[in-house]
């Protein structure tokens, strides 16, 4: 069972096309991630799944819906977060989790939803004086209150100090624990690398790779060999490394290699490698 | 209803958190009537044959509710809008219509305590009494308070940006509360004040509120006035339906 399905989705404004015909299906219980250079669709794509814009061409669904006629009913099941944090600024976290759960029939319990995002302690503060990425947790927060079935994230953790991803990572990860379909934009590679049992890589509206994170580090088959020869940093990028170490240990005689490192090819390198 | 009652309860608590609205929007004809009606409440206006106290107090009626249903009302939505807070709710379950309509609910009711909350100062301080068409009192209130909110949300569709919301929706509500005579007579006016005044809206809502306020009138009495106060809502109406957006600007 596919919590979302999009075939062939195209986007213009005006006469630029922003997505030009993207395939992909997200399963129910499996993390998603969309990658991409900013301008690359990511937004334009999570908004069209949301509802807020209509498609160009394609077929769209999500939670078996055309998301331009979901209703009440299907927004029970759906939490979304914004690109941009969106809250009031005067009221507490606490009132700003309980006025959005009064919005849900099945709401969680508000206390509940203030701890899973780590802000007890802010629980009475007022929204205006939180950190941005404390404001972040917040609308994740928000995302969780009706306790849905699929999570559209729109870069969750932009701004955010190591710290504070890694326990935005957990919450996520707790998240997929649960069941939740989690749909998730971002363009940080370790990010994708760390949360998504699936990726695709946008550029300029088009998906140019798709599958696991393993499966796109070993598509591009180039192991990198790094050394120094006479005070000078050689790079090769290599298919064959065990090959090549061998020809290099020759060539040294036995003797330590200088600043020696094989490394595999990191999903970073693999995104620069098709975005650029 | 539940889910109404949820957003209006919301909708008050933003208003009476958020100090600099609830100033300039609620308190502000409270206080111009106690400085003007100090200041020139004991004269007697000849040509309406009251004291100045109870004509101000009927203006401030009318200046109360472009100040909140209007100015007051559009700023917020402008600003909620641009802040992404709208589009925020648009992913929710929260039906559209029930939203604005708690957001107006919760308008309406701050405009009948700030209502009130004047007649109440008039009777003590300057001696006005309450009037007596209590119903047609009522049904004054009621049609302004639904004309001005649906010009309110008329003109959020004009205004591009949080920032400029205040500068431009007080640019447009104060010299009409002001041409409007919500403060003087408009009677004494330069003909061509007099002019725009005429086509103003708030001008014929003044009129009907004194009319119902000063004169014991019933409110259909100046039926050409009810219908310039409610072309102007329906205008208004025209332009929130064709022009109201949820989402903010794009960048």
């Amino acid at each position: 069972m596919n919590a979302v399905s999009v075939r062939g989705l195209r986007k213009s404004y005006g006469s630029a096309e922003a997505v030009r015909g993207i395939d992909f299906e997200i399963r129910t219980g499996e993390v998603f991630g969309l990658l991409g250079p900013n301008g690359a669709g990511k937004t334009t794509t999570i908004e069209i799944l949301e509802g807020y814009r209509e498609r160009s061409g394609g077929d769209v669904e999500v939670l078996g819906v055309d998301p331009q006629r979901g209703g009440r009913a299907w927004r029970e099941r759906l939490g979304v977060v914004l690109q941009s944090s969106s809250l009031y600024p005067n009221l507490t976290v606490r009132e700003t989790v309980r006025t959005f759960g009064g919005y849900y029939e099945r709401p969680r319990d508000v206390d509940e939803v203030v701890e899973l995002i780590g802000l007890a302690e802010k629980a009475g503060s007022r929204v205006r004086t939180l950190s941005g990425g404390q404001k972040r947790r917040l609308d994740l927060g928000l995302a969780l209150v009706g306790d849905p079935e699929l999570i559209f994230l729109d870069e969750p953790t932009t701004g955010f100090d190591p710290g504070a991803r890694r326990t935005a990572w957990e919450t996520i990860r707790n998240l997929r624990s649960l069941g939740k379909t989690i749909l998730l934009t971002t363009h940080y590679l370790d990010e994708a690398e760390q949360l998504a049992d699936r990726v695709a890589v946008l550029r300029a509206g088009e998906i140019v790779r798709e599958g696991k994170p393993s499966e796109l580090t070993a598509a591009s088959a180039l192991t990198e060999i790094r050394f120094r020869r006479n005070g000078t940093v050689v790079v090769e990028r290599t298919p064959e490394p065990t090959q090549r170490l061998h020809e290099l240990i020759h060539e040294f005689g036995g003797t330590e290699i200088e600043g020696l490192e094989v490394r595999r090819p990191t999903l970073e390198d693999v995104y620069l490698e098709l975005t650029e | 209803m539940t889910l109404w009652l949820h957003e209006f309860r919301t909708e008050q608590l933003l208003f009476w958190r958020n100090r600099e609205a609830a100033f300039f929007t609620f308190l502000l004809p409270v206080i111009f009537f106690l400085i003007f009606g100090s200041v020139y409440g004991k004269d007697f206006i000849k040509r309406e044959h009251v004291k100045a106290s109870y004509f101000l107090e009927a203006g401030m009626i009318g200046y109360g509710v472009a100040a909140t249903c209007f100015a007051g009302l559009g700023i917020s939505l402008v600003v909620r809008r641009e802040s992404g807070v709208l589009k925020r709710i648009r992913a929710t379950p929260l039906p559209p219509a029930t939203y604005i309509l708690g957001v107006l609910g919760s308008t309406f009711v701050v405009f009948l305590i700030e209502a009130a909350l004047i007649m109440g100062i008039g009777r003590v301080l300057f001696s006005v009494p309450v009037p007596r068409a209590l119903l047609s009192l009522l049904f004054v209130l009621a049609l302004g308070a639904l004309a001005f909110a649906a010009m309110g949300l008329g003109i959020t569709g004009f205004v591009r940006s949080a920032e400029g919301s205040s500068a431009v929706i007080n640019a447009v509500y104060l010299p009409m509360a002001i041409i409007s005579g919500t403060f003087f007579t408009p009677a004494t006016y330069p003909g061509f004040l007099k002019a725009i005044a005429n086509v103003l809206p708030l001008t014929h809502y003044t009129k009907i509120t004194r009319d119902v306020m000063l004169h014991n009138q019933p409110f259909w009495t100046d039926g050409g006035s009810i219908a310039v106060v409610l072309a102007w809502g329906a205008i208004g109406a025209v332009c929130a339906v064709w022009r109201f957006r949820w989402q903010p600007r794009e960048a």
